[in-house]
């Protein structure tokens, strides 16, 4: 027997806390939300009829099964509001996403060139703004989009606008919002990949006769197709499901439906409807979900 | 060696507009909380009567001081489930349910808020528990945890593992050889997911807005409700001391990985 194989049995003992916690406060309540999606809206505290209560026995399980209701699902289907909520989300989330593609893939691939010193830098420069405060960087957006705010100021200053311009409240302010947010995500992922190239392929293609163009496309880009999927996958999973950007940064008369849910839940205080616009949510994003989840255990894999 | 890979103009360009993208907004928010007018956008001066203005606000130091408790309790939770949900991962080889840990791990990490607060929220409801400080905590905890796993297991990633490996063999025991020897060479990684898992905790607005009850609002929570009624300058000096703050952490934590190195040690990766 191996030392390291003496080291496996207490390394496995110490999964049970986090294997319990996770279960507990990531997995079961995942099954609250189902069950209270197949629930009646009621006004009352909590604001729904629960389907099933246990302590009944098995005579009012039946009961409950009866109960159940698929009306809130039917809701999402038939009012344009939902729909047209989803479809705007994965809208925005797809383009975002390619717009922080474009910008985050040129910045790693310079980041990548630079000398190891300055790389460690540079680094550092990115990883900081994902330390500070996300509520604080959109705040900071609101300054200067603002009506008479620094944007306006300057614009004006030079007359390239002979009025204010309006940014707030506007897909342009949140597409901004969501690039300037999750930029880091695209630029770590993409960095670590075109770190890890091997200088000498690029220097072969070269040598062989391929032009910088060629050598970009052909070599480098195809080699570093395992961090665009960690950076895509990384924005658009997230950006879906986003609120709080859309929310300060875009107008009121399109939602996201982070936003739809936020308000069924705090406005309108309808505890069933914002469950089952959980669940359809999460149905969208199982796909995407299990491709993030390969690529992170393949990653895994790789390192041990 | 190979030859040094020159950096083009178009290299330069990117890496220097990227730098301004990210840090020009910062430091604008960060000028104007000195500015002396009541409109935001008017310069009338440097001045410190918006600081002035947030230590008389009890409401909004409430809410810091609750942030602050909800950040210290959950990363430090955060940081002992997650150094062993690492340990688990890197070192326990295959066990039973291994894929559905890894992914309770990863899926939380890019899950959306509003979702992962929402069943959250639902669990407390139905477990009749009191919401407040303690349903703050276990939903930071939950999220933060994950974090800290991805840190510190891909520091357990890069390790020597011969180093364990000797201490075994020369009569340790793994419990005793993991204390020893693997935990004082992670712990920069540990301490980093420590303080990534405690700003992450100071700066959520969404799962704090579900979990919490009434009367205990978080710092987040109270400055979203400010800043939907529109731009303060008392707001602008809060986010400056809140990225102060933390920029005062990030340096001593630098701080702290670049005097172990000079142990001998590498740096955490992140």
């Amino acid at each position: 027997m191996s030392a390291s194989s003496i080291f496996t049995r207490p390394a496995r003992l110490a999964a049970i806390a986090p294997y319990v916690w996770m279960v507990l406060f990531f997995l079961v309540p995942f099954a609250f939300v189902l069950k209270i999606s197949l629930s009646q809206t009621a006004i009352s505290q909590p604001p729904y009829t629960p389907v099933f209560d246990l302590g009944a026995g098995f005579a009012s399980l039946e009961a409950a099964l009866a109960a159940l209701s698929s009306d809130n699902f039917h809701l999402l289907f038939s009012d344009d509001l939902y729909v047209l909520s989803y479809l705007r989300s994965l809208v925005v989330a797809a383009v975002s996403t390619s717009i922080l593609l474009l910008i985050g893939y040129p910045i790693a691939y310079g980041m990548a060139r630079l000398p190891k010193r300055w790389q460690a830098i540079a680094m550092m420069l990115v990883i900081v703004p994902f330390w500070t405060s996300f509520l604080i960087r959109i705040y900071a957006w609101i300054n200067i989009l603002q009506h008479d705010g620094l944007l306006n100021q300057i614009l004006l200053a030079l007359h390239l606008v002979s009025s204010p311009v309006v940014w707030l409240s506007t897909d342009t302010a949140m597409y901004l919002g969501i690039v300037y947010s999750y930029l880091p995500f695209m630029i770590l992922p993409l960095y670590a990949t075109l770190t890890k190239l091997e200088p000498a392929l690029e220097e072969a293609a070269a040598d062989l006769g391929a032009s910088p163009r060629e050598v970009f496309w052909l070599v480098t880009f195809p080699l570093s197709l395992p961090g665009v999927g960690a950076g895509v996958l990384l924005c658009f999973i997230p950006i879906v499901g986003e609120f709080v950007i859309p929310d300060l940064l875009a107008g009121s008369d399109a939602l996201m439906i982070g936003q739809t849910l936020w308000l069924e839940f705090f406005t309108n205080k309808d505890w069933p409807v914002a469950s089952a616009t959980a669940i359809v949510l999460l149905a969208l994003l199982l796909l995407p979900l299990v491709l993030y989840d390969r690529l992170q255990r393949r990653q895994l894999e790789a390192a041990r | 060696m190979s030859a040094r890979r020159r950096l083009s103009r178009f290299n330069i360009a990117s890496l220097a507009l990227g730098a301004a993208f990210l840090y020009l907004p910062i430091l604008i928010l960060v000028v104007y909380s000195f500015n002396a007018s009541r409109l935001v956008t008017v310069w009338g001066g440097w001045s410190l009567r918006w600081y002035e203005e947030f230590f008389n606000d009890h409401a909004m130091i409430e809410a810091a001081w609750m942030s602050m408790r909800v950040a210290v309790a959950s990363a430090s939770i955060a940081t002992l489930i997650g150094t062993l949900a690492a340990v688990a991962l890197s070192r326990g080889e295959s066990f039973k349910g291994r894929t559905l840990f890894s992914g309770m791990l990863y899926a939380p990490l890019v899950m959306p808020e509003v979702i992962t607060g929402l069943s959250l929220l639902l669990l407390f409801v139905a477990l009749n528990a009191e919401r407040g400080f303690w349903t703050v905590t276990i939903a930071h905890t939950t999220l933060t945890m994950c974090f800290v796993a991805v840190v510190v297991q891909s520091r357990l990633a890069s390790l020597d593992r011969s180093l364990e490996e000797a201490a075994m063999d020369l009569g340790c025991d793994p419990v005793r050889a993991f204390v020893m020897v693997t935990l004082p060479l992670i712990g920069p990684a540990i301490a980093a997911g420590w303080m990534l898992a405690f700003t992450l905790s100071l700066d959520d607005l969404v799962i704090a807005s579900f979990t919490t009850g009434p009367g205990s609002a978080t710092l987040p929570i109270r400055i979203y409700s400010e800043v939907r009624l529109g731009v303060k300058p008392e707001i602008n000096a809060i986010c400056t001391m809140v990225i102060g703050f933390i920029a005062v952490v990030i340096v001593s934590a630098s701080v702290a990985s670049k005097l172990s190195s000079a142990r001998g040690e590498s740096a955490a990766p992140l």
